[in-house]
């Protein structure tokens, strides 16, 4: 099979020494894998995520955006943007579409980006779409399954989806309430799904953590909970966001509210790394601030 | 209400079920247009995953807006609950982006200065942007330590500490660098991006007074 | 019992039985064919017995036919599946027919094992009995001499359903007379600025097209129109009414006609009635239809307050004023329109002038029919408010109104201060004399029979039809002044065949639905000629030719027949009952009330039901096999057996179900009999009585009760439990309670014990 490229946009949190570099980390694994080949847009900016709202009016978010969808389309172009954080390909996609639907729009950003010597071509728009579109639509679970070596054997995992890698876009072909492509690829890793995981599209609190933390802390409470009474022995999920609140906060829910959640939580990179065939380090397990032992066994093998 | 002149209580009867704050709403914020077109089914309250924190829910806020309560709506700190999760977007029946509104009616309060003093998630998005525009790109370590000390050193400390061992845990796992304190990750074309922004918001401003 | 004789003069004496047993669809394998032969012959005594492998094929038919042509066969008891099954293929002209239910009833229904076979088998040999019995005493319905057919239609009111009655009614061919009572025709409709759309986009008012319509039927030379003229009297029955039409000058013509259709509308609420609105203290607080004369006046230009001429600025409409109210006086009901309505008129302001605030204030909005949500949508676009409030009330206030409320979703009480408020007053059905308020001089003190209930109408009403019927002037009106009519199955069939209720006279409704209601009610008026031209039954016996007969001799003048009778077909003359058989709808009632049973149907009688539930073999008490009878109401429970029967739900094999037309057809001597005779237990399933009632005959299942009532004192003179006689509601969606209720009914057989009445 030919070499796939893309046009990739990591974030912030992807980078090295930041909170989801362990997520960067499995994804270049599980790329080599499968012979993906992710371009960096040079020089990509933040995307503001949903909570640059408060001070960054309209115009200079989808700007920021539009900034990416510019150097994207400059240097990579006729490839697909793809981002692995679920408000990097929120924001992106949401800017691309809106830029489309409002001329006016694409008028006063070309204004803006013009300041930073850029353009964006209104005629043709790039396609912004998130790894795990790349992994269902470009592969497939069945190719996803041919590359297995170290089957997850004997692993509950509780597929956590989240919020914003479903909403408002989703994962096309998917329910907002019951998306089932996670579960789909435990599955094929050969782990054992949680089909019936209530909170698998709850919120985690988003970035309130950091401003609302006992009540945020109070929804990830729900999320832990319903994975340990369903008998995970981790969660899965595509988002950094998702994975750094339900993972680095457990000590302080435990001492809160009494209980002794110790549930690892691990991005669907790190399990197809591990499936097939890359070293703990290569999966970025050692990343996991609660170490997702049976995993790092599999890898071991 | 009760401390207004009788005036100025005459003044906001007259002002009860007009459209007057719902234009303001549809020419100044973020989705605002939509707003008129809520049926008040309630089911964007009853997806809220904070929805027992919202003093008043979205479909609420809608009904306000349309009976003329501008103070009663911009003051209020409910907009500011909102965790991002788009679930009330994806379930509204009238296709209504809700979660833009709220964005969009706290940014305006915000803007107005009328959005509640010290609202924390009103402060962390300040502080988030700021960050975020600095270099292009966010420095978790500053974002974390100025949120921990927005209200003073002292305080800022106490909150540090509590979070030691959280922050300890994510350099460990070196997902957290200290020397991220020292500039850390940012764009090369710093410049541009400030001039990027700059021109928006300038663009944004002239509209918003135009619209005044 | 009349069993000796033979009920039908018209028949030839000479009756010559063809029972014919189906071997199809496993029934033999099932059944012992012989022996079922054996028993048509020797018990039943058919004159001819035949059996066939697949009878309903073209072959097995065939051989019937060659009997009826050949053999003198001229009753035929097909031995088969139900009754319902296979009608196509088993129609046969000129003979009496009846059908023994093998499948449905015997083999479907009971377990194929060794020791349910002997049961099953009995199960089966009843029914062959059953069928030819009855078989014997039917004769084929010969029809109604009195037949008549006058194509003629007359259409009453003149307002949007009836002008759509008269215009479709003629484009279908048949000449329409056209009563209004008032000079000018287009009703409530005519007067209105704009109607709400009937098609998409759905976005915006659109022409009433009621001068249109006004236009066609003035131009239709197949409709002849009277104005300022009422109807003094109705008389006859369908395909030969008789009105006098009486013209306000003082003239009356006096027309025939096959069928009437009744479109005379509502009146609007009186908003006098309402207090704490403001409804006659200013005249700035209208009523929809008051509004409609305001925008009428503005002709799109701006709408000016009734006060003092100044162009209204902010207006309030209030929903619901006085309807959906528990309170002594108000409305209890929906109206349906009234949301749509408030919209609409809300657009008149908002499109003439988007800045004009309009604030509808609902309890909860509805907006029923296939645009409704385009259209509220549609008004929220243009700006419309739309609160949902309980209103308080309003006040004259400064130069305007104050409307005070409690904003139900803000939970708080408010107030808004508006030039003009509107208020939306419900519709209330112009249908008459309400009959049932009126007490039946002859059956006063009467248990049975319709009882004269309180007045619900405290203003004496004018009667619009004047009907020369017994039973009263108008249409029976079921809740609300609104004409009663079984509105699930039949909703433009009254209670006086041939007579067709349309418009909010039978339902509150808005144009479009009257237009559609109205072109249905044309097309039953002209079934109901056709079906009169030829004596056949209206729905839901829809092409029965038979009808009740008498025995004059033996008639005793008690009149429950005319009372009871659901239609009001049955007059009186010299104190008998005089039957008006195109009025008749064939359900039988008569022939349930009469005490002397004199009164029957060629093809169902006292005798086609008793025969049966007589030759049902009873065995002796020490055989522990009881017997359960079953009469079942053709319309809903008899499906619904047949129905178990296909899902293969069991019941015990010692039930007997034999169809009933209704159950208001159940004569009282079929229970004595049954009892007399040794049955354990009876069933009686009828459709839904009471103001939600499902039964097809309207009020056939309520006489049903009323007179079982009386069973107890019979069951208490033979010494039985009263147990033994049951009676149920019966759903057609019943399909597992049924059986389920003969089985309870065996259960309490085993409880109690075998009746001590076999012999």
């Amino acid at each position: 099979m030919a070499k796939k490229e893309y046009s990739f946009y990591p974030g912030c949190s992807s980078q090295k020494g930041a909170s989801a570099s362990n997520l960067q980390t499995s994804v270049d694994a599980m790329c080599d894998a499968l012979d993906i080949q992710l371009n960096e847009i040079p020089d990509w900016n933040c995307c503001s995520a949903s909570i640059g709202y408060g001070e960054g009016g309209e115009l200079p978010r989808i700007a920021l955006s539009a900034r990416n969808l510019a150097l994207s389309e400059q240097h990579n172009p006729g490839q697909d943007l793809v981002a692995t954080c679920a408000a990097c390909w929120l924001a992106t996609r949401e800017a691309s579409e809106r830029l489309r639907g409002s001329d006016q729009l694409m008028a006063e950003t070309n204004q803006a980006l013009a300041a930073a010597g850029l353009n964006l071509e209104p005629a043709k728009p790039q396609r912004v779409r998130h790894m795990v579109e790349v992994l269902i639509e470009d592969f497939g679970f069945e190719a996803l399954g041919e590359k297995v070596q170290k089957p997850l054997e004997g692993i509950k995992i509780a597929s956590y989806i989240g919020c914003q890698t479903n909403r408002p876009f989703g994962i096309d072909g998917e329910s907002f309430e019951n998306p089932v492509y996670l579960d789909k690829l435990v599955d094929t890793l050969g782990g054992d799904t949680i089909p019936d995981y209530e909170t698998k599209v709850q919120c985690c609190g988003g970035a309130l953590m950091f401003s609302e933390p006992e009540k945020s802390q109070e929804l990830v409470k729900g999320i832990l909970e319903a994975a340990h009474d369903n008998g995970a022995d981790m969660i899965v999920t595509p988002c950094p966001l998702c994975q750094m609140n339900t993972e680095v906060y457990q000590d302080q829910i435990n001492a809160k509210h009494g209980t002794s959640f110790n549930m690892p939580v691990v991005y669907y990179s790190q399990l197809m790394s591990v499936a097939y065939g890359k070293s703990a380090g290569e999966a970025g397990l050692d990343g996991q601030i609660i170490k997702a032992r049976k995993l790092e066994n599999i890898a071991g093998k | 209400m009760s401390d207004m002149g009788s005036v100025a209580i005459e003044k906001y009867r007259n002002n009860n079920y007009r459209n007057n704050f719902l234009h303001e709403v549809e020419a100044h914020v973020e989705g605002g247009e939509w707003v008129k077109m809520c049926m008040q089914c309630g089911v964007c309250a009853g997806s809220c995953p904070l929805g027992p924190h919202w003093a008043h829910p979205p479909q609420e806020i809608f009904m306000m807006i349309r009976a003329g309560k501008r103070e009663e709506v911009l003051t209020s700190d409910s907009m500011w609950m909102c965790t991002s999760c788009y679930n009330c977007i994806v379930r509204c029946p009238r296709g209504l982006p809700i979660t833009h509104i709220m964005h969009g009616l706290a940014h305006y309060a915000h803007r107005l200065g009328l959005a509640p003093e010290k609202q924390p998630t009103r402060e962390f998005a300040k502080l988030f942007w700021d960050n975020i525009t600095k270099n292009g790109r966010a420095n978790e370590l500053k974002m974390g330590l100025s949120l921990y000390f927005k209200d003073g050193f002292g305080s800022g400390v106490k909150e540090a500490m509590k979070n030691k061992a959280l922050g300890q845990a994510m350099m460990k796992t070196k997902r957290m660098n200290p020397m991220e304190f020292f500039g850390g990750h940012g764009v090369k074309d710093k410049s541009g991006l400030h001039a990027m922004l700059a021109k928006a918001r300038e663009i944004e401003d002239a509209k918003f007074e135009q619209g005044k | 019992m009349a069993d000796e004789k033979l009920p039908v003069e018209k028949f030839p004496i000479e009756k010559k039985v063809g029972a014919y047993i189906c071997k199809g669809c496993g029934l033999g394998e099932r059944l012992e064919g012989a022996q079922l032969t054996m028993i048509a012959e020797r018990d039943a005594k058919a004159h001819i017995v035949r059996e066939h492998d697949f009878l309903c094929s073209e072959e097995g038919v065939k051989m019937i036919q060659d009997d009826i042509d050949n053999e003198g066969v001229n009753c035929v008891a097909i031995c088969a599946c139900s009754r319902r099954a296979k009608t196509e293929a088993f129609r046969f002209e000129g003979v009496a027919m009846s059908r023994g239910n093998l499948r449905e009833g015997v083999i479907w229904v009971r377990p194929d094992t060794d020791e349910a076979r002997e049961t099953t088998e009995e199960m089966a040999a009843d029914y062959v009995r059953m069928a030819v019995w009855e078989t014997k005493f039917m004769s084929p319905p010969v029809g109604n001499e009195e037949a008549a057919c006058q194509r003629d239609i007359l259409v009453v009111g003149g307002g949007v359903s009836g002008l759509t009655a008269a215009l479709e009614t003629a484009r279908a061919g048949y000449p329409v007379t056209l009563v209004e009572k008032t000079g000018q025709l287009g009703g409530k409709a005519g007067q209105a600025w704009k109607a709400v759309p009937d098609r998409a986009p759905y976005k915006d008012p659109v022409d009433t097209g009621v001068a249109e319509l006004i236009t066609a039927c003035e131009a239709d030379d197949n409709i002849t129109i009277h104005l300022n003229a009422t109807l003094t009297k109705t008389a006859g029955a369908p395909g030969r009414f008789e009105a006098d039409i009486s013209v306000e000058s003082g003239t009356t013509v006096t027309a025939r006609f096959g069928a009437i259709v009744q479109a005379s509308g509502y009146e609007d609420f009186d908003a006098n009635k309402l207090s704490g609105l403001g409804y006659g203290k200013t005249p700035d607080v209208v009523t929809q239809q008051e509004l409609e004369a305001l925008a009428r006046a503005a002709g799109g230009g701006p709408i000016k307050r009734p006060s003092d001429g100044k162009e209204v600025k902010s207006v309030a409409f209030i929903q619901c004023a006085g309807q959906r109210s528990n309170k002594e006086g108000l409305l209890s009901y929906c109206s349906g329109h009234c949301c749509a309505t408030s919209i609409k008129q809300a657009m008149y302001f908002k499109d003439q002038n988007p800045d004009i605030d309009t604030n509808v204030l609902y309890r909860d909005l509805r907006t029923p029919g296939a645009g409704g949500e385009d259209f509220y949508r549609s008004g929220q676009e243009k700006g419309v408010t739309f609160t949902k409030a309980c209103v308080d009330g309003v006040e004259v206030a400064g130069d305007g109104l104050k409307v005070k409320f409690e904003d139900l979703i803000l939970d708080q009480d408010s107030e808004e201060n508006v030039d003009l408020v509107v208020l939306a007053v419900g519709q209330v059905p112009n249908s008459g004399v309400n009959i049932d308020a009126v007490p039946l001089e002859a059956e006063e003190g009467s248990e049975e029979g319709i009882e004269a209930k309180p007045a619900e109408v405290h203003v004496p009403l004018e009667s619009i039809l004047n009907l020369d019927y017994r039973q009263g002037p108008d249409l029976p009106q079921l809740v609300d002044g609104f004409t009663d009519s079984h509105f699930i199955c039949f909703p433009y069939e009254t209670r006086r065949t041939g007579i067709y209720a349309t418009g909010p006279v039978r339902r509150p409704m808005d144009i479009i639905s009257a237009r559609e209601d109205a072109t249905g009610a044309a097309l039953k008026a002209i079934q109901a000629v056709e079906n009169a031209a030829v004596g056949r039954a209206a729905h839901p016996r829809s092409g029965d030719l038979s009808f009740p007969q008498f025995r004059k001799e033996g008639c005793t003048q008690c009149k429950r027949c005319t009372v009871e009778c659901p239609f009001g077909a049955i007059n009186e003359e010299d104190g008998y009952p005089q039957f008006n058989e195109s009025r008749c709808r064939r359900c039988g009632t008569c022939m349930g009330a009469c005490p002397v049973r004199v009164i029957s149907f060629e093809n169902y009688s006292v005798d086609t039901v008793g025969q049966q539930l007589k030759n049902i073999d009873i065995p002796d008490e020490f055989d522990e096999k009881p017997r359960i009878l079953v009469l079942a109401c053709e319309n809903d429970a008899y499906p619904a057996l047949d129905m178990a029967g296909m899902n293969n739900i069991e019941y015990s094999a010692f039930a007997r179900i034999i169809p009933v037309r209704c159950l208001g057809s159940v004569n009282l001597i079929w229970i004595t009999d049954a009892l007399n005779s040794g049955y354990d237990g009876i069933i009686l399933m009828g459709c839904q009585k009471g103001e939600n009632y499902q039964c097809h005959f309207v009020r056939g299942s309520e006489m049903a009760y009323q007179r079982m009532s009386k069973v107890d004192d019979t069951l208490q003179s033979l010494s039985l439990e009263p147990e033994r006689v049951a009676t149920y509601e019966v759903a057609i969606t019943d399909i597992e309670r049924a059986p389920q209720l003969i089985n309870e009914m065996a259960e309490t057989i085993e409880r109690i014990g075998m009746s001590p009445f076999k012999f």
